[in-house]
Formats: structure tokens, C-alpha cells, sequence
């Protein structure tokens, strides 16, 4: 593996002091926590604001809302510093705010972006994106949850499931449908909900992996939310919730290289330490063949997101060649994080089986990430569909 | 109060030192550098007596080479305001010794009027533990060094430093050099907003020729050796073997 620390075409002397930071920080702050925080089930609110303050949140955002207006190599340190800890949970409730407020960022009105996003960058609130129904997933044309208005307020009924820091979100970020007589993309909006809001009832799920992300069902009865809390236009909520999905999916296909190579870390350190039959694990073929099938894909799912992150940087592509480059990025690395965990968790043996370790942990994490911010039967058809198959 | 803080690149204290086969030095192809540990804490106690009201300007000075500029953007991303680069070498072998090091220093000193020459007791590379005391000399100001609390009161600082028999602690008359040990604080990582704002501060550079100081060095190394390896242990069933072993051996 090459040494990602060292500046290159990608990144700059700032990324990689930005790395350096970070990687201080999850090491003194994160990891010495995960064990506690994955069974606390969620994270805590001081985690937040400490990676509030080290710039952690706000990567990507605007300087007069507290970001730092970093480029989008900038976030990809993010995504491979925080999975370091080698806990998806962790990078999924600490990220949430990453696809919870971009639609307030670019889309919503000055009183909304003060108010909402500025504490989410600072860490002082936590943000989630709720758009998955229990009737519909990846559909995101099919969903049912009504916004009807009535004087100065939207009143919400409906349901949203599945939602990443959904019990302790302040600021929830929730697609409905605005018009009931439109049918498909049309008639849905992004309305900004806020936690305490009454009439919504939220529900702890419990998950196969992802411990320290509190997930959330959430119900909406008669919920009365100001109508200035419209994120954009109505009616224009499909585009933007797409545009949000894309970026989601790159950094989902950062989280899903990252964690193999927590994997592959762990496994190799095993495996150069653990003898048998006379030598090291590494000594045996069967096994240092396993270890370079490992790096391999996880190479080559790093270096096809950050070409594809790389192009679009330069505005290298049409759109839709680089919404189908994101979707084969994003199987390209979950398909290495299912493999790499597969093969850690063999490579450790007993010990992989027993909870502790890395790879016995990123095993249950693998099915979220094949599943999560679209399946990878949808990455694959929309793939097909972009490039005209 | 200006706070001068001299900061040096050294070779990360994460990497293990290879030692070059023709045995003229260390291997330092790319090899990770980092600014000295000793010296992170110097800047950060620097920044935290701005913090306090009671520097206003925090400036970091760099002699080296070139790339010493990264060093030292990583002394404006954690808060300095401003940084020197004096440019004193062309290859990264080349080490500049203390007193080239004190006198260089002592020249900016003069040029910038600080109130708080604020440095690492030494540098992990070369250990060698000599230029404050160097620079306290050629300036003739007070000293403290090995300091693990700093007070600044009036025109005093209030020093403890780590001594062999404990801690003692001194008064000094400021302007003085102080040199930090390793308890007097934990550096702050930068932030990613303050690491874009150090691309916009400040970075002088100049070169040692500027300060008329020959950087020429008096020293010869003969030769660097990788410490002799330790043999292997050995693994003992139970405790009254290791208790027979240790008094067949009479260490006990």
C-alpha cells in the first residue's frame, strides 16, 4: 500500500496537515471509545461539538456559516481518518450531518441556514436526513409522507424509518410530499423538522452492526412545522434529494475502502505475528495470497473514487457519466469491504469470531453498507440507465 | 509581549531511524518529518499566553532547510501569527549546530525585541539539549529550562522546572529564555479552519548570510551505528523457573 499521508496529485500540504490533525484525534479521542460508545448505542453530544471546533463538520460548507469551504479531497481525509476506529457506526452518526444539512446549505433561506446548519457545523446540534419509508427505500419518487398547508404551517403526517441519528437529531431533514395530487418525482419537498417538534415519535431500532448510530423510526402525527421551514422551492425536492444521494454515495464508497482497509491492517498485523506450523501465518502462501487479493481491491476501489471524485473536480464528464462512475465506485468498494472483512475475519481465525476486534466488527457492518444510501442492485441499474445500457 | 518561538523539522518521532549502510548518518529518503515534539509545546504554550492576554504576537522561526516552510505551517495552523524561515542549508543532511543555531537566533532577537524566547529543551534527532542555554548566553538574558509550569507576572516569569532531585522552581527576569519539557502542556491539534488561514499568514524567508552568521560546522561526525540488537528472550513454563533462572544468574 501506498503511503497516503504524503502529499500528491490529490491532496495538498493542508490535506494532509488536515490528516494529520485528525488522525491524532481519533486515535486519542475515538478509538480509546468505541468499545463504550457501541454499547452505549449512540455517540456522545461532547464528541460532536470536539469535532465541531477541529473543523471536522464543516468541510464542505460555506465560511460564513463556520465551514471551511475545504474541496471535496478535503472530506475524503475525513471519511479515511474517522474509519480508522474501524467502527461504521461512529463515521455514520458523527457524518450524518453530511447529508442532513447540504439541502439547507445550498437550497434553504438565510433564517434557515443561520439557524440550523451554523450549530450542526459547530457541533452544538446533530442533523439526519430522513427519506426512507417503511413502504419504500431507494424509491424515492414512491413516498407517502404528506406536508399539507395550512396557514402559516405544513402539517406532516406519515412515517420515515431507518434514519441515521434519528433519536438524538435536532435537526431533521425530511422529504414529503407537498402536493398529493402529483404522482412520482413531482410534489415532493425537503421541509426542516425539528426534533422536539410534537406530534413525532421516535423509535430505537436495533441493527446487526453500526452500534454506536442510534437509528431511528420516526412517526408523524399532525406534526405542525412553520411553513418558512421549507427547504427551497416546493416541489423541487426530488433533484436535490438526488444531487444529495450522489454525494452520499462517494463518501459511502470512501467509508466502504477505508473500513477494508482497517480489515486488512488488522489481519496483516495478525497475520506477521501469529505462527504456525513453524512459521508465520504471512509465511504460508495460502495466506499472503489472501492478504495481496485484499490490497489489490482495496487499491482498486481507491483509486477509481478518487479518479471519479478527481474528474469531477475538473468538470472532466457529463453528469450522468459521473453519476454512473459514482454507483460503480460505490459497489467497487462496498464489493472490497465484503470481501476484505470475509478474509479478515478467516485470516484471524477464533479471534475474528470474538467481538473486540476490527474485522468481527466491520463483518456486521458489511450488509449496511451494501444496502444504505442505495442497494447495490440500484447502483447498478442506475448505472445502466446513465450510461444508455 | 512578542513571543519568539524557534521551531525545528526532525524526523517524526513515529518513524523507526534506519541508519544508512556506509554508516554516514540516518536514512532520511522519504522518510516522514514533523516539527519536534518539544517545540510543538512550546508553540502551544506561546499561543495559550496569547490566548491569556499576555503575548500579543506569536512568531516562529525555522533554520534549515527549505521545506522547513511546512514546519512551520503547522506552527501558524495551531496560531502563530507570523514565521521566519532563515534558509542555512541545501540538503536535508546537513544538521546546522547549536551555536550556529544560537547565533542566528540571537540576531532575530535583537531585530524583533521579544519578550519570551519560548523553545523545546532539545530536539529529538540530535538530542543534543544546548541551544537556549547557548542563546541565553550570547544575549545575556535569564534562563529557565526544562520548564513544566510557566507563570507570567509583570516583568517576571515564574518557572518549574523538572530537575533531577524533583521540581524547583524559579523566578526570572523577563526578557528570558525558557525551554519546555515535556509536561508543561498537551499541543492542540489545528483546526481545519486555521490550517486554511495559515496558507494567508505571513512567511518571511531569509538566509544565514543574512545575519552574517557561518553556519560552517565545527563538528565531525565519525560515524553513525544502529544500537547493538538485543538477543532474544526466553520463554519460561512458571514462575519457579523464572525465580530458579534469575538466582542461577544471581540477579536476585
Amino acid at each position: 500500500m501506498y503511503d497516503n499521508t504524503r502529499p500528491d496529485r490529490y491532496f495538498t500540504e493542508e490535506h494532509q496537515a488536515f490528516r494529520q490533525s485528525l488522525r491524532a484525534f481519533v486515535e486519542a479521542e475515538i478509538i480509546p471509545n468505541v468499545e463504550a460508545w457501541e454499547t452505549a448505542g449512540r455517540l456522545p453530544r461532547d464528541l460532536y461539538r470536539k469535532a465541531g471546533a477541529l473543523g471536522v463538520l464543516g468541510v464542505l460548507y460555506p465560511e460564513d456559516l463556520g465551514g471551511s469551504e475545504g474541496d471535496f479531497f478535503m472530506q475524503v481525509v475525513v471519511g479515511e481518518e474517522l474509519s480508522r476506529c474501524g467502527a461504521g457506526g461512529v463515521c455514520a452518526s458523527l457524518g450524518s450531518h453530511s447529508i442532513g444539512i447540504p439541502p439547507v446549505v445550498k437550497h434553504g433561506s438565510a433564517a434557515l441556514r443561520d439557524t440550523f446548519a451554523r450549530p450542526v457545523i459547530a457541533g452544538e446540534k446533530i442533523a439526519a436526513l430522513a427519506i426512507t419509508e417503511p413502504g419504500g427505500g431507494s424509491d424515492v419518487a414512491a413516498l407517502r409522507t404528506t406536508a399539507v398547508r395550512d396557514g402559516d404551517s405544513y402539517v406532516v403526517n406519515g412515517e420515515k424509518t431507518f434514519i441515521t441519528s434519528g433519536m438524538q437529531a435536532d435537526v431533521i431533514t425530511v422529504a414529503v410530499r407537498t402536493d398529493p395530487a402529483a404522482r412520482g418525482a413531482a410534489g415532493i419537498s425537503f421541509l426542516l423538522v425539528e426534533g422536539d417538534t410534537r406530534g413525532l415519535t421516535r423509535t430505537e431500532l436495533t441493527k446487526m452492526g453500526w452500534w454506536a448510530s442510534d437509528t431511528a423510526h420516526l412517526a408523524f402525527n399532525d406534526c405542525r412545522v412553520p411553513a418558512s421551514h421549507l427547504i427551497g422551492v416546493e416541489g423541487e425536492g426530488f433533484k436535490a434529494a438526488m444531487m444529495n444521494f450522489n454525494d452520499e454515495r462517494l463518501f459511502l464508497a470512501v467509508q466502504a475502502y477505508s473500513m477494508a482497509q482497517a480489515c486488512y491492517d488488522e489481519a496483516l498485523a495478525w497475520a506477521q505475528q501469529r505462527r504456525a506450523f513453524g512459521q508465520t501465518l504471512a509465511g504460508h502462501q495460502v495466506i499472503r495470497h489472501k492478504l495481496v487479493d485484499m490490497a489489490a481491491r482495496i487499491d482498486a476501489a481507491r483509486t477509481l473514487t478518487y479518479d471519479v471524485i478527481w474528474r469531477r473536480m475538473q468538470k472532466l464528464d457529463p453528469l450522468n457519466v459521473h453519476i454512473a462512475r459514482t454507483s460503480m465506485a460505490k459497489v467497487t468498494a462496498t464489493d472490497a469491504m465484503k470481501f476484505c472483512a470475509d478474509e479478515a475475519v478467516q485470516i484471524l481465525g477464533g479471534m475474528g469470531f470474538m467481538r473486540g476486534t476490527v474485522s468481527e466488527r466491520v463483518y456486521r457492518e458489511v450488509k449496511v453498507m451494501t444496502i444504505g444510501g442505495g442497494t447495490d442492485e440500484v447502483m447498478r441499474n442506475l448505472a445502466a440507465s446513465q450510461l444508455g445500457i | 509581549m512578542k513571543v519568539l518561538v524557534p521551531v525545528k523539522r526532525v524526523i517524526d518521532y513515529n518513524v523507526k531511524v534506519r541508519v544508512k549502510a556506509d554508516g554516514s548518518g540516518v536514512d532520511l529518503a522519504n522518510v516522514k518529518m514533523s516539527m519536534n515534539p518539544f517545540d510543538e509545546i512550546a508553540v502551544e504554550e506561546a499561543i495559550r499566553l496569547k490566548e491569556a492576554g499576555k503575548a500579543e504576537e506569536v512568531v516562529a522561526v525555522s533554520i534549515g532547510v527549505k521545506q522547513a516552510q511546512e514546519t512551520l505551517r503547522t506552527a501558524l495552523a495551531m496560531g502563530a501569527d507570523r514565521a521566519i524561515l532563515v534558509v542555512a542549508a541545501d540538503d536535508v543532511h546537513t544538521d546546522i549546530e547549536p551555536l550556529a543555531v544560537a547565533k542566528i537566533l540571537a540576531k532575530i532577537v535583537e531585530e524583533e525585541q521579544p519578550g519570551l524566547v519560548l523553545a523545546g529543551k532539545q530536539a529529538i534527532d540530535n538530542d543534543m539539549n544546548a541551544t537556549g542555554q547557548m542563546l541565553s548566553a550570547l544575549l545575556g538574558w535569564s534562563q529557565g529550562t526544562f520548564a513544566s509550569e510557566l507563570g507570567v507576572e509583570g516583568d517576571h516569569a515564574v518557572v518549574t522546572r523538572e530537575v533531577d532531585g524533583g521540581l524547583q522552581t524559579i523566578k526570572v527576569k523577563m526578557p528570558a529564555i525558557i525551554t519546555v519539557d515535556l509536561r508543561l502542556n498537551e499541543p492542540r491539534y489545528a483546526s481545519l479552519p486555521n490550517i486554511m488561514k495559515a496558507k494567508k499568514k505571513p512567511l518571511d524567508e531569509k538566509t544565514a548570510a543574512d545575519y552574517g552568521v557561518d553556519v560552517t560546522p565545527r563538528l565531525a561526525i565519525v560515524k553513525t551505528a544502529e544500537p547493538e540488537a538485543r538477543a532474544a528472550g526466553e520463554i519460561v513454563p512458571d514462575v519457579d523457573t523464572l525465580v530458579a533462572k534469575l538466582k542461577e544468574k544471581g540477579v536476585v
